[in-house]
């Protein structure tokens, strides 16, 4: 029995272990490989440079330009995601009858598993010539269809986490709003979002980190061209598109060409690396205060 | 595949046959197709290579004994391993140099140009782009120069009474034979582009932004343009005679310049006396104008094929003796 125990236990172990070699893997690849590039590249320039073309004549390795894509995408589709996200939660938390959200929830849910590909083509095909019957000038690929899109994707990201967020405020709260003659609406909005606001912005931080690292959408319809701007009409090119666009074309390997998709990756690994802290901080601080 | 293979056979199969009966004794190369072996080795131009390896692909299917290495060091890098005699068969974007043809001679290598397709560029806009009709190639090179980089942003920019609107750039990516062709002919030299535009090797993805796009300009492989004539618009090119669009005759004609060129394959007087070669290169003639075809190029006419065919029979005829 002690050895069957002990058997079980070493599979385990080397199950997580896997997990955690896998990213060390990933992070010694991104980082051997981005020394390659740095060597040509100073890190000075690729911060401050404000131009993105290390496949022509003219060189530049300003990541900049394909940063600003990411966050512009980014920042489009979290400010679709958080309000409706968050209004689907304090529906389903507080308004909806048991009925109807057992059968919204699994629906919401199908949001979160279409594949990202059909996401990015219904973005080209559909939401961008119909932004372009409003706007006209709007260009066929523009980071505003892939942002609305990609927003629609993480609304149950936003909404799950969030309704387990306000499901998790301490009943007594929400009682002594009721006793003080508050209504559903006052207690929703004024005692519970701000009682649950932590755990809200845990999940609207994971959101962010999920639409920094998506690639499909942005790949399709947002363009493939880095520039400096915040114009959503305009195409754009994400950090992401970037290191598709290179692997998939001809790229020799070992160029300092091919060596500018893992300076990319390491950059969008950093970031949703602080991302990721700042939610595990802020979750902590949250699980602490009701205990 | 099965369909178009036949398809293909037929026609090629009737012009072996007319060939064969007009140059009599010459078809020796091609009734010993069955037992065939050997390497035939191909370098040169990587705009003629995507027909080159498409023909070595199905040439390789029929004739298993036979290995075709195509490689693709461009024109100029194909022809110093031509003059040396190290390779059978260069692929060329453009005749050959005086030098390179001095290298041949100083090696006593002889060879036969043949043509093979004509390689054509198109520039397009958005059908709502009711401003932009044609294009002069200084206006294209100011457009696309790297000096143009971050400067040249608006329409209004590159001609006087075109709107005051920005002008989204779409083109073939870097790493694209199309690349190197429009930079080397409206920048002057190879590779020398602006790099704020959407570049992709992706043709596909070029249609899809500049049918999207009302303030969109664009250029790629002609073919794709006549896969979707509804979405987009030519612009004509004015090479100072006047703006001309480009057609499969403005191609041929050579009045649509810069962005057209013929594309050869040179055959080495050493590699055309062995059999195995001789039925490639037959084989590359009778199959190029569709493999051209698919890989984007405008293919060459059955006439214009058989005129080619009888210039190999009549160079590989004028070999025989020597040997």
């Amino acid at each position: 029995m002690r050895k069957k125990e002990k058997v079980i236990e070493i599979i385990l172990a080397a199950a997580a272990g896997i997990t955690i070699l896998t990213t060390i893997g990933i992070i010694w690849v991104l980082l051997s490989e981005s020394v390659g590039f740095f060597s040509h590249v100073s890190v000075w320039d690729f911060l401050t440079d404000t131009q993105w073309t290390p496949l022509f004549a003219d060189k530049h390795y300003g990541i900049m330009p394909l940063f600003s894509g990411t966050l512009l995408t980014t920042l489009i589709a979290i400010a679709l995601a958080l309000p409706v996200g968050l209004t689907v939660a304090v529906y389903l938390s507080e308004y909806a009858p048991r009925s109807f959200r057992a059968v919204i929830k699994p629906l919401l849910e199908i949001l979160a598993a279409i594949p990202t590909v059909v996401y990015g083509y219904f973005a080209l095909t559909v939401v961008t010539p119909f932004l372009q019957k409003i706007y006209p000038d709007l260009a066929g690929f523009n980071a505003l269809s892939a942002g609305i899109v990609m927003g629609i994707m993480i609304i149950p990201l936003i909404s799950s986490m969030s309704e387990d967020a306000l499901y998790a405020v301490p009943k007594s709260l929400r009682e002594a709003s009721y006793g003080m003659g508050a209504t559903r609406f006052q207690t929703a909005f004024k005692v519970l979002v701000p009682s649950a606001s932590s755990g809200i912005i845990v999940s609207v931080i994971l959101a962010i980190s999920r639409a920094v690292g998506e690639t499909m959408i942005v790949a399709i319809a947002a363009g493939q061209q880095p520039r400096l701007t915040f114009d959503p009409t305009v195409p754009i090119e994400t950090i992401t598109t970037y290191i598709v666009q290179v692997s998939m074309g001809d790229v020799a390997r070992g160029t300092p060409e091919y060596q500018t998709i893992f300076a990319a990756g390491l950059t969008l690994f950093v970031f949703t690396l602080i991302l990721n802290n700042i939610s595990i901080r802020i979750k902590r601080r949250f699980q602490q205060k009701y205990e | 595949m099965k369909n178009i293979a036949s398809i293909l056979l037929v026609p090629a199969l009737a012009l072996m046959a007319s060939c064969g009966g007009k140059t009599g004794e010459a078809g020796k190369g091609d009734s010993a197709t069955s037992k065939l072996s050997g390497t035939v080795s191909v370098d040169g131009s990587s705009t003629v290579y995507p027909i080159t390896e498409a023909v070595a692909e199905d040439f390789s299917g029929e004739n298993k004994e036979v290995k075709v290495a195509v490689a693709e060091s461009g024109t100029g890098g194909g022809f110093k391993k031509f003059g040396r005699g190290e390779i059978d068969i260069n692929d060329a974007s453009r005749p050959i140099k005086p030098t390179e043809d001095s290298l041949c001679k100083a090696n006593s290598i002889g060879y036969q140009e043949l043509l093979v397709a004509f390689d054509g560029l198109a520039v397009v806009v958005n059908p709502q782009n009711d401003w932009c009709k044609d294009m002069t190639v200084a206006e294209l090179k100011m457009l696309w120069e790297p000096a143009a980089q971050g400067k040249i942003m608006k329409w209004s920019q590159v001609r006087k009474g075109w709107p005051d609107q920005e002008i989204h750039l779409f083109g073939a990516g870097s790493q694209s034979g199309t690349f190197d062709y429009f930079t080397e002919v409206i920048c002057g030299k190879a590779k020398a582009s602006r790099g704020d535009y959407t570049a992709s090797e992706d043709d596909n993805v070029l249609v899809q932004g500049i049918k999207g796009d009302k303030n969109a300009l664009g250029f790629f492989g002609m073919a794709y343009y006549e896969a979707n004539q509804a979405d987009l618009h030519l612009v004509g090119i004015d090479n100072g005679n006047g703006a001309v669009k480009p057609s499969i005759e403005t191609v041929k004609n050579k009045t649509y310049t810069p962005l057209s060129r013929p594309l050869f394959i040179y055959v080495s007087s050493k590699a055309a006396v062995r059999p195995e070669v001789q039925a490639f290169v037959n084989y590359y003639l009778d199959n190029t104008a569709e493999l051209s075809k698919e890989v984007g190029y405008v293919p060459m006419t059955a006439e214009e094929i058989a005129s080619e065919k009888g210039k190999f029979d009549t160079f590989v005829k004028s070999l025989a003796p020597q040997k």
